[in-house]
C-alpha cells in the first residue's frame, strides 16, 4: 500500500462517514467469484471487474473495484470488492493444454495462477475485512480447501457471508452447503442470471455495513 | 513415475514422515512449513500428529504457490482427519480451551503423486502403520 494510496484513504476518511471497507470475494475456482464481482459492480457502478471464463484460473491476480456504493433501506454502505483466483493447493500447467493453448502459454498462466493464489491468501491474512464466500451449489461443499479457508477466514475473525451461487441450475442444492457450514449465513443466488440479488444487497449492508 | 527418490530403506515404496506434536511444537511456523515441503517436494507423504493453525495453512498454501515450478513441483494434496483419541470436538475439549484446529492430524504429499488422499482414517492408519 504505497503512501499516497493511505493520504488518499485518509482524506476520504475525513468526508465520507465510514471508509470502504475492503471486501474479499473467495472461494475454489470456478464457482462465479468473478460472474458476481462483476454483477456487483454493474449494478452499483456501471462497469465491471475482469472477464468471466469456463477455464479455470482465468482471474490470476487480484482485481479490485472501488468505491462501490450500495444502498438498503435508506443506508448506504460503501465496499471496495476484491475479486480473486481461486484457492487450490496445486496448480499443473499440463491443465491448461486442454484448453487450445500452447506450452509457453499455459506455463505463464499457471505461473500467474500460483502468483495470484499467493497474493489472495496473503490478502487474507493482511487486507480484507470481510469475506463472501461463494461456492457452485451443484457440487459437492465438503472439499479440504473450503474447510480449510474457512477454517482460516474464521481465525481471522472476519464477517463472513456464504454464497451458494448457480441456482438456476437443476442439480442447485443449496441446503448442502447450509448443512456444511451451519455456523454462517448461507445465501442462494444465481450470479450469472441475477437472481435473489435483492438478499445478496440486503445481506452485504448487513454484514459488511 | 520419477526414480530419483528412493527411499532410505531402498524399497520403493512411498516413505512416510511421522511428526510429532512434540516435534512440531518447538518449531517456528515457516520451520514447520519448510520440514513439511522439503519433505514433500522429495516426494515424501509428510503425517503430522497435530496439524497446522489455520494462520500456519494459510502461509503453506502461499508458500507452497511460489514454489511451484512446471515439470517439478505442482503442489500439494492435503487432508485433515479428526483425531479419534483426542477428543476433538469434544464437550471437555471446548472448556479447556484447546485450540480444535490444531489437533487435528494431517495428511499432506505431493499433488503429482497423490491425485486425492481419500478420506479414510484406515487406509492412512495402514499407511502410517506400515512403517
Ligand atoms: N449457470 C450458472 N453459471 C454461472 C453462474 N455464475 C457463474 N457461472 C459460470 O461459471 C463459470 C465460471 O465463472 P467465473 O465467474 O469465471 O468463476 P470464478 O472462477 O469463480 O471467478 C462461467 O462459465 C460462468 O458463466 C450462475 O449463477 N449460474
Ligand atoms: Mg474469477
Amino acid at each position: 500500500m504505497g503512501l499516497l494510496t493511505n493520504l488518499r484513504e485518509s482524506i476520504s476518511g475525513l468526508f465520507s462517514e465510514s471508509e470502504p471497507k475492503r471486501i474479499g470475494i473467495y472461494g475454489p475456482p470456478n464457482a462465479g467469484k468473478t460472474t458476481l464481482a462483476n454483477r456487483i459492480a454493474r449494478d452499483w457502478t456501471g462497469d465491471a471487474v475482469g472477464p468471466e471464463s469456463h477455464i479455470p484460473h482465468e482471474t490470476r491476480r487480484a482485481r479490485r473495484k472501488e468505491n462501490v456504493e450500495i444502498e438498503r433501506n435508506g443506508k448506504t454502505v460503501t465496499i471496495d470488492i476484491v475479486d480473486t483466483p481461486g484457492v487450490t493447493t496445486k496448480v499443473d500447467y499440463k491443465e491448461f493444454l486442454d484448453h487450445d493453448m500452447e506450452k509457453n502459454d499455459a506455463v505463464k498462466r499457471s505461473r500467474e495462477a500460483t502468483e495470484g493464489v499467493a497474493e489472495a491468501m496473503h490478502w487474507l491474512r493482511e487486507d480484507v475485512e470481510g469475506v463472501i464466500y461463494v461456492l457452485d451449489s451443484t457440487t459437492d461443499p465438503f472439499t479440504q480447501v473450503n474447510t480449510m479457508l474457512i477454517g482460516i477466514i474464521e481465525s481471522q475473525d472476519l464477517p463472513v457471508l456464504i454464497f451458494a451461487n448457480k441456482t438456476d441450475l437443476e442439480e442447485s442444492d443449496v441446503k448442502r452447503i447450509a448443512d456444511a457450514f451451519p455456523q454462517h449465513e448461507t445465501v442462494p443466488l444465481s450470479a450469472l442470471e441475477g437472481e435473489n440479488m435483492d438478499e445478496v444487497y440486503a445481506k452485504i449492508a448487513e454484514y459488511f455495513g | 513415475m520419477p526414480e530419483a527418490t528412493t527411499p532410505e530403506d531402498g524399497d520403493d515404496g512411498v516413505r512416510i514422515d511421522l511428526i510429532s506434536g512434540a516435534r512440531m511444537e518447538g518449531l517456528a511456523s515457516m520451520e514447520k512449513i519448510r520440514l513439511i515441503l522439503d519433505s514433500v517436494r522429495d516426494g515424501d507423504i509428510v503425517v503430522l500428529e497435530e496439524g497446522l493453525s489455520p494462520e500456519e495453512e494459510s502461509r503453506l498454501i502461499e508458500v507452497t504457490m511460489t514454489e511451484i515450478s512446471p515439470d517439478d513441483f505442482t503442489g500439494i494434496e492435503i487432508e485433515t482427519y479428526p483425531k479419534p483419541d483426542s477428543g476433538g470436538g469434544s464437550f471437555l475439549g471446548r472448556i479447556m480451551g484447546k485450540d480444535e484446529t490444531a489437533k487435528k492430524l494431517t495428511v499432506i504429499g505431493p499433488a503429482n503423486q497423490i491425485q486425492t488422499l481419500h478420506k479414510d482414517e484406515n487406509l492412512i492408519t495402514a499407511l502410517v502403520s506400515r512403517k
